[in-house]
């Protein structure tokens, strides 16, 4: 599905990728940690085409989207991302942030574009805030819209940037359930979080990014559990002794 | 809820009591202070011949009729010239957002508009319309003063309002476009929906400041001979060798701006209520 090959990203002279390789398949879940500043937001905006990138290559569903004759707007369409701070459009009500994707970008018919989104407002559980302008809604209610704005449109792989890391902790629970069970219906999924406990739950693959490399991956109870690396094994102590895992 | 402590209702009633206070006293001063002024213009030395050339109720009451004339002109270049502005100025300020160097001749263009005519004193522009287009004596050019002075006062003000309309437009924050590209909106898609609407509602306030400035400069068309309030009070007091229609005229104007300058001013109370609500990436 995502293949991403020697991806190198720099701001200025500081190196934020630095060779990057990483594949996601079909209905898999990949979860990138690894500490502030270590390219995980990055590595996501790049796949997203949000940022152009300095070196290597990604290719999604075959094609290389980082191909400069490749329309950004196009490779988009096959791909969500919610951020961490929502980023939901103020002066659209909640349902009309859901439907203006599917409605302006992918040409679906207004009624079946709203009753698309009305489903997808019922099922991360805010139908009744349809109406309802964002600055209305928690934290955590706007990032379950963000996430059905995402799906609107039927990407074929979901990117979350730390989707919980501005949310009050009483407010994560309700995210990290919704995820779950878009994992568990096999929608594909590539987040960067520092959830270690939801990582090692849902995860099908860990990946430890470290200094803008990709430095250890595998199964979460691997990587979680028996870390290889000297850097994967400092990280997670230094998690252990704040109590995140 | 439960009744209120006898601590907090004593409290409450200090506060009234406070504010009862306050409200004399500002009454008090601002009488004090209206009386001081009164006194002092009409014991001015020459406050008897003022009063005679600028504040004559029977050649007020005697210009009143053409000044509403002239006024009701100034109202129709207002709200022509008005529409002009706010669509000729986001025209600009989206010529001048535009990246890529494929835009360049199209956006120093835009920036040399707006250099030029926010430069250029409203005065001279007046003069150079209004006497140097019709000079050219070319065909199709109006000679009407009404319209040549809307087009400078067009030209002018267009180039104040690209620039409160493109610091709207750069006060968005780039989450909210980068938010809008990720969903595979093309950049036109992303300024026409998500940018421009934020940035125009955003603009509102200083937009209307430049509205109640731009009600009062109106008059200036006066200057190429149109027969507007002001032109008509200059016409009046001519014939009656009274100042008083000046006055009266520029009442009207002050009339005329009270109502866009509350609506302003219930804008940037709104502006900032909203301002205040929004959460984080609101």
């Amino acid at each position: 599905m995502l293949e991403v090959r020697n991806l190198v990203k720099r701001y200025g002279t500081h190196q934020v990728l630095d060779g990057v390789d990483l594949d996601v398949a079909e209905h898999e879940v990949v979860v990138l940690i690894g500490s502030s500043g270590s390219g995980k937001s990055t590595l996501l905006k790049c796949v997203n085409l949000l940022e152009d990138i300095d070196d290597g290559r990604i290719v999604l569903d075959g094609v290389d989207i980082s191909d400069p004759r490749t329309n950004p707007d196009h490779a988009r369409r096959g791909m969500g991302i919610v951020f961490q701070a929502f980023n939901l459009f103020p002066h659209l009500t909640v349902l009309d942030n859901v439907v203006l994707a599917p409605k302006v970008v992918h040409k679906v018919p207004e009624e079946q574009a709203r009753e698309r989104a009305l489903e997808l407002l019922a099922k991360v559980g805010l139908e009744e805030k349809a109406k309802s302008y964002p600055d209305r809604l928690s934290g955590g209610q706007q990032q379950r819209v963000a996430i059905a704005r995402a799906l609107a449109y039927d990407p074929k792989l979901l990117l979350l940037d730390e989707i919980t890391s501005a949310l009050d902790p009483e407010l994560v629970g309700e995210v990290l359930t919704l995820v779950r069970e878009l994992a568990a219906s096999g929608t594909t999924l590539l987040m960067a979080t520092h959830e270690m406990g939801f990582a090692k739950q849902v995860a099908d693959r860990v990946c430890f990014l470290d200094g803008g490399a990709l430095i250890e991956s595998g199964p979460p109870s691997q990587i979680l559990e028996a870390p290889e690396h000297p850097r994967t094994q400092q990280f997670l102590s230094r998690i252990i002794q704040a109590g995140r895992l | 809820m439960s009744a209120p402590s006898q601590l907090h209702l004593e409290r409450l009633a200090y506060k009234r009591s406070r504010a009862r206070r306050s409200t004399v006293v500002a009454l008090l001063s601002t009488v004090v202070f209206a009386a001081a002024a009164w006194l002092t213009i009409t014991n001015a030395p020459g406050w008897p011949r003022v009063q005679e050339s600028f504040f004559d109720w029977e050649a007020a009451k005697k210009s009143f009729p053409a000044l509403l004339d002239g006024l009701w002109l100034n109202v129709r270049v207002l709200v022509v010239c008005g529409i002009l502005i706010l669509v000729i100025g986001l025209g600009i300020a989206a010529l001048r957002t535009l990246r890529g160097p494929v835009w360049f001749p199209l956006r120093a263009l835009a920036t040399a508009y707006v250099d030029l005519f926010r430069g250029l004193p409203l005065i001279i522009c007046l003069y150079l319309i209004g006497f140097g287009l019709p000079g050219l004596r070319l065909g199709g050019i109006p000679n009407d003063p009404v319209v040549l002075g809307s087009i400078a006062l067009v030209l002018v003000y267009s180039a104040y309002v690209a620039e409160v309309f493109r610091a709207g437009i750069e006060s968005i924050h780039p989450s909210q476009l980068a938010s809008a590209r990720s969903l595979g909106l093309t950049h036109a898609q992303t300024m026409r929906i998500v940018v421009m609407p934020q940035a125009v509602r955003r603009v509102l306030p200083p937009l209307l400041n430049d509205f109640v400035a731009f009600q009062k400069d109106c008059g200036l068309i006066s200057v190429l001979g149109a027969v507007d309030a002001v032109r008509a009070a200059q016409i009046e007091s001519a014939t009656s060798y009274n100042f008083t229609p000046y006055v009266v005229a520029g009442l009207l104007f002050v009339l005329l701006a009270v109502p866009s300058s509350r609506l302003a001013d219930w804008a940037s109370r709104r502006a900032a209520r909203r301002q205040n609500a929004g959460g984080p990436g609101a």
